[in-house]
Parts: C-alpha cells; sequence; structure tokens
C-alpha cells in the first residue's frame, strides 16, 4: 500500500505544513497520534461549562447593551483557541477526529444557551474520548449541559412525575429523537415512536442545575417518569440508572457501530464509500466494544483511505489547510477579516453554528454549488493578498505534493504576480479536496 | 492583457465587486476654510462624450452616428434637453435634475495635454496631470498644496477602496481603507481559474455557472474575443453608489477629508454600444445621486469633476461602437458650480473640423478646467497651480465655473 506522506497529513490530518518534516513512516506517524496521549493543554483561563453557565445567567440578569455582551468574549476565546491548536497541532488526525465527533455530536449556538459553552462542550465531552469507548463519549455528552440545553432536555418533564402533576409541562422528545436517530441506531434499526417516547420518559429528569454555585448536570428527580419503560424491546428501571442502561444499550447497539462505520467512511474515505469498507469498520467497532482507538486504527489500515483526492474540503477543512500551508495565525483584532473563525463565517460554515442537530455535510455536493465556488474563490483572493513568504511554485510543491498538476503548475508559474499565482493553488481542484 | 482590460472596462467589474468602482479620499487643510469639498470621479475606459451629452443640434452628427443616436428630446426615452442644441443622455436623468437646478455644467470638446489614444498611457497622464508619466498624482498635489491639519488622527486623508489611484499617489500623505470583503479577482483570473478546474466534474460547472451568474459570458472563459454578455445590470448591487454615498458621509463629517477620488469602469465601448453605455451611465447616474446623498447639508459647499481619459471616434465603427478617440465631455457638478448650461467651446462635427479627420476637436483643456476649480473653489494661487499642473503656465484658468 502506497502510504504518501502529504496524503497522510491532508486525508487524516489538516493539510499540509511546509515548514514541517515530512513523516517517514505516514501509517507510523498516523498511529502514533491515536495511540498516543493528547498533546493539547489549553490555557487554564478558559471557562469551564460552569463558568459559562453562570456567564449565561449573568448575561440574562443585566441585560447588557450590544457590545457589552458577557458572552461574545467568552465564545471568541472559545473559537480562536480552539482553532489556534489546528494550524500547529503535533497530532493533526487526533484534531480531525476530535472535529468529526463533535459534529456527530453537533451542538449549534443558534440555540442561544449553548453560545457560553459549546467549547466547553468539546473540550469536555468529546476531545477526551475520542480514542476512548464510544459509549463513554455517548454518555458524556448526554450528561453535558449543552446537548441538553439545545434539544431541550433540560425542561422535560415527566407526565406523571411530581414535577408535571400540575399538567403544565411535559415530555419533551427532542434529545431522545436525535439520540438515536443522529447519534446512535439510526432510523436503519427500525424503531417506533413509542420507543421514541419511551427513551425520552427515561431521560426525563437528566436537566441542567443553573443556580447552584456550579451549575452543570442534574438529575431531578421530581421530574422524572416513574415507573419501568420498555425501549426496543427491552425494560429499563426508574431512576438515573435507566437512562445510563438504556444509553449503553443504544451505543453498543448493532446498528449504531453501523450508523459510525457508515459517517467514518464517508469522511475518511468517499462520498460513496462501499459496502465492504463500511462492514469493515462496523466488525471493528463491534468486537471491540465501540473502541474508538481501535477504529481509528482500522480507518488508517484501510487502502481505500490513501486514494488521494476523493474527499472535498468543507470550508472548515479549507481555512485551516491554507492557513497551515500560508503559516497564518488568528488574527486577534476583532475589526480583521484575519479571524481564522470569521472566514468559515464567510464560506458558509461558522463554528459550532450547524443549522440542524445533524450538524454539517461530509458530501461535496452540499459545499460546491455555484454560489460556494465563487465564495471560495474570492475569498482565496483575499487571503493570497496577505503577505506569504516564499515563492508560490514552492508552496504549492510542498503543500501538494505528487497531487500537483502540470497545468495548476504551469499556470501559477505564468501568472502575472505572487497573490494570482498562490490564488490559482488555492483554487485548483487538487488544493479543494483532500 | 487584452481581455482584462475590455472585460473591466466594459463594466463587468463595477457590476460584481468594487473592483472597477473605487474610491480614495484625501486631506483636509488647515487655517484655510474647512467646507469646500471636491471630488474627482474617473470614468475609466474612455466615455464617448457625444453620447453622453448629443450635440443633436449639430447637422452633422446624424450623418456620422445615426446608429448610436437615442431617441429625440420629447420622445418616449428620448434625449433630456440641455438648453436646446445639446441633449443629455436619457440615463442621465439625476444629472438633468441637477442641471434644471443650475448645479450640472457640462463641458464639451474636452481633452488633456496628451494626444495618446491608449488606455494605459492616456490614464496615467490624465492623473499625472501632465503629458508624460509621473509618480506621483496632481489631485495629490493639491492635498500637498493646501496646509495639513494636524489634527486628523488618520494624517491627511484616506483613501477608500482597492487601490490608491495615481491620481492621489504622491508626497503628500494619504491613508487608506479597502473593505477587504469587498476585494475580487480580476475577470481575467476568474477565467484562469475555471480553465484549471474545467476538466473537474464537480468544481468545473459549478465555477461555471457562478460566473455565469455574476454576468461573464462563455466568450470570455473561453478565452476567445472579449465577447461579453450586457452585464452592467446584473450580479452586486451598484458598487459605485455604495462607494458614492460612504465617500459623501465621510466628507461630510466635521473633522472629515475634504478631498476625494472615485473611479468607476465599463466606457470601453467599441461595439454594440446603443445598448452598453445605458448600464454604466445608470450606475454613473445614481452613483454621483448618492454622493450628493451622502454628503447632505454639504453638498451646497463641493464640486465634483468628472473626467475620462479621452473620447471615441466621431463615426460609427463596424461593430456598432465606437474606437478610442481624442476630445469627449467632462462635467462639473455640485452646490457651487455655475451651471445650468453647457460650457466649452464647441467646434462642430464637419469633417475638416474633425482632429485627423477622425475624433472631436480639443478645444477645451481639462487643465484649464480643473485649475478654474482649483483657483476659485479652493483657493489656490498661481504658484500651486503651476505645481499641480507642471509645464501649464500656457493653461488658463477657465473662468466662471464657479458661484460667486
Amino acid at each position: 500500500m502506497k502510504t504518501d506522506p502529504l496524503h497522510a497529513m491532508t486525508r487524516f490530518g489538516l493539510g499540509a505544513k511546509p515548514d514541517q518534516a515530512l513523516p517517514a513512516d505516514p501509517r507510523g506517524w498516523l498511529q502514533a497520534q491515536i495511540t498516543g496521549a493528547d498533546p493539547v493543554r489549553f490555557p487554564p483561563t478558559l471557562p469551564t461549562v460552569s463558568d459559562g453557565l453562570i456567564l449565561l445567567a449573568e448575561q440574562r440578569r443585566l441585560k447588557p447593551p450590544p457590545g457589552e455582551s458577557l458572552i461574545e468574549p467568552l465564545y471568541r476565546a472559545e473559537t480562536e483557541a480552539q482553532l489556534a491548536v489546528l494550524i500547529d497541532a503535533a497530532a493533526p488526525f487526533r484534531e480531525r477526529l476530535v472535529w468529526f465527533w463533535a459534529n456527530h455530536f453537533t451542538v449549534s449556538v443558534r440555540q442561544g444557551a449553548v453560545r457560553p459553552i459549546a467549547g466547553a462542550f468539546v473540550r469536555e465531552a468529546i476531545r477526551p474520548h475520542v480514542t476512548g469507548r464510544f459509549g463513554d463519549m455517548l454518555l458524556a455528552v448526554m450528561r453535558h449541559p449543552a446537548m441538553l440545553l439545545y434539544l431541550d432536555n433540560a425542561d422535560s418533564v415527566g407526565p406523571d412525575s411530581p414535577a408535571g402533576q400540575n399538567g403544565k409541562r411535559g415530555l419533551n422528545e427532542n434529545l431522545a429523537r436525535e439520540c438515536m436517530e443522529l447519534h446512535t441506531i439510526s432510523p436503519a434499526a427500525g424503531y417506533t415512536q413509542a420507543d421514541v417516547t419511551a427513551f425520552a420518559a427515561i431521560l426525563t429528569g437528566w436537566s441542567v442545575d443553573r443556580r447552584d454555585d456550579s451549575p452543570g448536570f442534574v438529575f431531578r428527580e421530581r421530574a422524572h417518569q416513574p415507573g419501568d419503560k420498555t425501549l426496543l424491546g427491552r425494560s429499563f428501571p426508574e431512576g438515573e440508572a435507566g437512562g445510563i442502561l438504556a444509553l449503553d444499550m443504544l451505543a453498543t447497539h448493532p446498528a449504531t457501530y453501523r450508523h459510525l462505520a457508515q459517517k467514518l467512511a464517508l469522511h475518511f474515505v468517499s462520498d460513496a464509500p462501499s459496502p465492504a469498507t463500511v462492514a469493515r469498520l462496523a466488525g471493528v467497532l463491534a468486537h471491540s466494544g465501540g473502541d474508538l482507538k481501535a477504529v481509528s486504527l482500522a480507518l488508517v489500515a484501510l487502502p481505500e483511505a490513501w486514494v488521494p483526492l476523493t474527499k472535498f474540503r468543507t470550508p472548515f477543512d479549507l481555512v485551516i489547510a491554507s492557513a497551515r500551508v500560508f503559516g497564518l495565525h488568528d488574527d486577534p483584532d476583532p475589526a480583521s477579516h484575519g479571524r481564522l473563525a470569521g472566514m468559515m463565517a464567510s464560506l458558509g460554515q461558522p463554528v459550532w453554528t450547524a443549522p440542524l442537530p445533524n450538524g454539517w455535510s461530509d458530501r461535496a455536493a452540499d459545499w460546491a454549488g455555484p454560489e460556494a465556488m465563487m465564495a471560495r474563490i474570492d475569498w482565496s483572493y483575499r487571503i493570497a493578498g496577505r503577505p506569504i513568504a516564499g515563492e508560490p511554485s514552492d508552496i504549492a510543491l510542498a503543500s501538494l505534493g505528487p497531487a500537483l498538476r502540470p497545468e495548476t503548475i504551469d499556470q501559477m508559474r505564468h501568472a502575472g504576480d505572487r497573490r494570482d499565482a498562490l490564488t490559482l493553488m488555492l483554487t485548483s481542484p487538487e488544493f479543494q479536496r483532500r | 492583457m487584452i481581455l482584462t482590460r475590455r472585460a473591466a472596462l466594459l463594466g463587468l467589474g463595477a457590476a460584481w465587486s468594487l473592483g472597477s468602482a473605487s474610491l480614495a479620499v484625501a486631506a483636509p487643510m488647515e487655517g484655510a476654510p474647512r467646507d469646500q469639498r471636491f471630488v474627482v470621479v474617473m470614468l475609466r475606459g474612455a466615455l464617448d462624450g457625444l453620447s453622453a451629452v448629443v450635440p443633436y443640434g449639430d447637422r452633422d452628427l446624424a450623418g456620422w452616428r445615426a446608429p448610436l443616436l437615442p431617441a429625440g428630446v420629447g420622445q418616449p426615452g428620448g434625449m433630456l434637453d440641455l438648453g436646446g442644441f445639446f441633449g443629455l443622455h436619457p440615463a442621465l436623468s439625476g444629472l438633468h435634475g441637477l442641471y434644471e437646478a443650475g448645479e450640472l455644467l457640462p463641458v464639451h470638446a474636452v481633452a488633456g495635454g496628451y494626444r495618446s489614444r491608449s488606455h494605459f498611457e492616456a490614464q496615467d497622464y490624465m492623473e499625472s496631470g501632465t503629458d508624460h508619466r509621473l509618480t506621483s498624482g496632481w489631485l495629490n498635489r493639491v492635498v500637498g498644496a493646501m496646509p495639513r491639519d494636524p489634527s486628523q488622527p488618520d494624517g491627511d486623508g484616506l483613501a477608500v477602496g482597492l487601490s490608491m489611484p495615481l491620481l492621489l499617489r504622491g508626497p503628500a500623505p494619504v491613508g487608506a481603507y479597502a473593505p477587504a470583503a469587498t476585494q475580487g479577482p480580476s475577470p481575467d483570473l476568474y477565467a484562469r481559474i475555471a480553465a484549471l478546474n474545467a476538466q473537474d466534474r464537480l468544481t468545473g460547472p459549478a465555477i461555471d455557472h457562478g460566473l455565469a451568474a455574476r454576468g461573464f459570458s462563455s466568450q470570455l472563459l473561453g478565452g476567445g474575443p472579449a465577447g461579453i454578455a450586457g452585464a452592467g445590470d446584473r450580479g452586486k448591487p451598484n458598487a459605485f453608489a455604495t462607494l458614492a454615498q460612504s465617500a459623501g458621509h465621510l466628507l461630510a463629517a466635521g473633522q472629515g477629508p475634504r478631498i476625494a477620488a472615485l473611479e468607476i469602469g465599463g466606457w470601453d465601448t467599441h461595439a454594440a454600444q446603443k445598448q452598453r453605455l445605458t448600464a454604466p451611465l445608470s450606475q454613473l447616474d445614481s452613483g454621483l445621486m448618492a454622493l450628493k446623498d451622502g454628503l447632505g447639508g454639504a453638498w451646497k459647499d463641493s464640486v465634483v469633476l468628472v473626467m475620462t481619459e479621452f473620447g471615441r471616434t466621431v463615426r460609427v465603427n463596424g461593430t456598432n461602437g465606437t474606437d478610442h478617440g481624442t476630445a469627449t465631455v467632462a462635467f462639473l457638478l455640485g452646490g457651487r458650480v455655475a451651471g445650468g448650461r453647457v460650457g466649452g467651446d464647441w467646434p462642430g462635427l464637419s469633417q475638416s473640423r474633425l482632429f485627423e479627420n477622425r475624433d472631436l476637436a480639443p478645444t477645451n483643456d481639462l487643465r484649464g478646467l480643473a485649475k478654474g476649480v482649483l483657483a476659485t473653489h479652493l483657493g489656490l494661487g498661481p504658484r500651486a497651480l503651476d505645481a499641480v499642473f507642471p509645464d501649464s503656465r500656457q493653461i488658463s484658468p477657465v473662468s466662471g465655473l464657479i458661484r460667486a
């Protein structure tokens, strides 16, 4: 199996980094990122979910005028810190997995309460588990205030619970439905509305204590629907333990493994992965009990994952890859157009702002429309106008290696200036892919 | 590259980005009255003056260019009368309103002191204010001739737009501000990007459709002869008007700059001129109205000079267009302008009167026009005027342009 180091960096990582040495053993380089510890250390000043919830309460109490928001600086600090990690990442494969799983478990700041805690959600519920057990990640996600608020479970009340007695509040199925449909077994498992309702009842009481000194997850006994519930033919006991058992069943369900395998193959192999590829990954998940380290290593071992340029870069991928190639870092000036998050937004993929709980698409067709391509071209021209060191053709060769087409390098050499040459590289079909 | 120039000059630029419609603003003055505003609008690509201000009373006109003439005064969609001999192009209705208010002064048969028919040379000469290339522009020297205002935190002025035009380049400090989100590649670069993606089944068609939606023709993309779809009214809203309004607001501010330059392309009408001239003229008209709107109360203290590098042939060419010529029209407008008439000595269009048997004869010097404004409106003395337009002592400031 041919293992090109630049392909390893673009397919599994975040793109070439011309100022870094190419890995001599691309597969070993990727494997070491998964078997080793997470090298990333965030500044301790970044807020925990509790800090975010306190600020959220203060924001709602004080109602500061626009421009003096308590939330905005926090959100910016989070996006800048988490994007900055990507530019010089020592373990870019691990970073790609973090963003893959964060998208799998989408929380979106379109729901206002999520804004101050979306970053903490990724650092607290996703990142620690990307090479751990899927079931652990699922439990961490389902207990995290960001998910409980985003999909409304925080206010879901069992109709027969003490809190539901006055009839004013009741069940909210949102999280239960999306957890089954998007996060775990998927509709392919053939569940019914009764299953969704039962799972929602199981999850009643999984809520957020916003008044505590250290606000966070709380199981509200008073809001929990009493009695046993039947989900997918299995009975689950009343109480918090019932939810934990149900989540464990969903996390280790064969349909969940197939669903996860399909999404991983879509992300790392192609927009139309073969059934054999999906079956291979699902098998690894099944045999390992949902071990995400094992399935990540299995991805590296797939020959079809080493076929170059089969994946189209999302705006997130494109911005990060371009910043890495040019050695650009986030411009902290709020008025500048140099913010990586702002670039992603201008290309249609603002950070943690997916329109729906199914997250951002992983298919080229959803990103390569005419207006989207024009936005990419115009953005490329803007970024190519920044002060960038080095000869354009050297940059292209270092970024694309064997994927660089003769016609691209030829057009670059005939460009009238550096900016045009770099724009041609960024907008070439090979750079638009990973 | 001809393709680039043609595409940009035919107004595509103005339609989809600020690429060919940019704005530069400069320098207030200390000690001098802070009320007077002066704005220069450059029409890059050579406006056909005989279409913008039509000498319909000239008996030779129809013989030269009947296919290019708008409908007559008083007819539906016809010319707007300027006193019985000249008619304003119907797309310039806003300017006609200014004429009727006595605030528009078209000056005909104007040319700079150069006789080049190359866009690139002539634009540089027009901006240098000479018949050769200088490294500074005459409007920068106007800024330099005025006392500096140390209270300006951003230095002596501000340029808004993609690039600092030569007109404003030079030793006098002029700041720059470019709205980055409005920058875009040239049509030529778009075409090369499209070519590099042409074989890609995903990005190729998407880019083709994206370019088409912005008004680029397939001929442009194919790199063939630069046949351009009439695109002036498609794509983004009038970028020139947006910039012009911003310029007005900046100039109106109490501590704002007092001198600005804007530019707009779309004038190089070698083919199908009658159809293709309407969009850029409309953009110019609405842009100048937006400038007036942005200036608000400062309009009464303002003079705007609209100029282009040269005119176009009197005869229609083989593709219902016109080729590069010599004299053309210039406009002065603003609350301080002594308008409501058409200025300049009219040379006539009889064959013997044509310059080199093809162009409207240059009987009025652009520098004299500018000097007349600078002397009366901004109070520049003879020595300063000599510095602004070197070697032009023989060109006297035109008098009577500014209201007493």
